[in-house]
């Protein structure tokens, strides 16, 4: 569980490494070297500059990202209706599947927020009875009909 | 069947992300004894395959001072809803849209914008631009603000036995 990060101070190279590195990174034998060109920082630069943004928390993942469903598996949003007194408790059953991938607190009468992610399809169903059985709370399946996939900008 | 085991063992070792090195495929080339060309060559037929998304960097959104996150919901007309999702996805604010059933009586809505902002103001004002945009198509909505991080970590494989 972690609290939200204190905002991280960024300069402009920070940005436009932030902007830029969102879009995609290269599959080459000096991926950092190829990116920092476009960037105008060199490759030690470009490192070092990624690996503070990372200890600082700026950065929540760098790397390969996973289409579970692509894989044979699934993907699937999950909301709970959790009394308030119950909450940490049911928390803690929820977070101690490993296929809950991420969880959420929400304001609303649904405030539990999870997506399950799953090596097969019948898993979602699976996992989601386990969660019911383990909390007796009902869990209400969201899973995506469409997408409407714009990409991951996000304004640095 | 879209992945095999050399696959598997390629996604297990960059799950968590790739190491910060000059060289990080050859990085996680030596760690599973592969060449640097086969870590290389596998992962980008994953990605032509639609099994790696992207390679990527995805930011903190609080750590960068977008400290609201609202899930903006809204129920839209069956009919109208690819059309009216297309448009939601993409406004230069929206990171995520998707359609999803309802679940009545306690959920009426389909549609799911994911929209963040410096504070709970800026997201309802963009929140607002949603609904003229959707117009007389929306019959009801609402928002969720997040108000707190329960979990979060990167897709792990369950370990298979034998």
């Amino acid at each position: 569980m972690s609290r939200p990060a204190a905002p991280v101070a960024l300069d402009d190279t920070d940005r436009r490494i932030l902007n830029a590195l969102q879009e995609g990174f290269p599959l080459s034998p000096r991926p950092f070297a190829e990116a920092g060109e476009a960037l105008g920082l060199s490759e030690d630069a470009l490192i070092a500059r990624l690996a503070r943004l990372r200890e600082t928390g700026a950065i929540t993942r760098f790397g390969p990202f996973f289409d579970a469903a692509a894989m044979g598996g699934a993907f699937c949003l999950c909301a709970m209706a959790v009394p308030a007194d119950r909450f940490e408790t049911v928390m803690t059953e929820v977070n101690a599947q490993p296929e809950v991938a991420h969880n959420y607190e929400r304001a609303h009468r649904l405030n539990m927020w999870f997506v399950l992610a799953t090596e097969t399809p019948e898993g979602i169903t699976q996992t989601a009875r386990r969660i019911e059985e383990a909390t007796g709370l009902p869990v209400l399946l969201f899973p995506k009909l469409e997408e409407f996939f714009i990409g991951f900008r996000v304004a640095a | 069947m879209t992945i095999d085991a050399t696959d598997r063992r390629i996604i297990e070792a960059t799950g968590a992300g790739l190491p910060l090195a000059p060289a990080p495929y050859a990085a996680v080339a030596e760690r599973l004894g592969l060449s640097e060309a086969e870590v290389i060559d596998r992962l980008a037929a994953m990605q032509a395959r639609g099994v790696v998304r992207r390679i990527a960097l995805a930011p903190n959104h609080y750590a960068l001072g977008l400290a609201a996150n609202g899930m903006t919901v809204w129920d839209v007309e069956d009919t109208e809803a690819s059309r009216l999702g297309r448009q939601v996805g993409a406004l230069e604010f929206v990171t995520h849209c998707y359609l999803r059933p309802r679940a009545l009586p306690d959920w009426p809505y389909n549609l799911f914008a994911m929209v963040h902002g410096h504070d709970r103001a800026e997201v309802e004002e963009k929140r607002a631009a949603i609904r003229v945009l959707l117009g007389p198509g929306c019959r009801a909505d609402d928002v969720l603000y997040s108000t707190r991080i329960l979990k979060k970590t990167g897709l792990r494989l369950a370990r298979r036995e034998g």
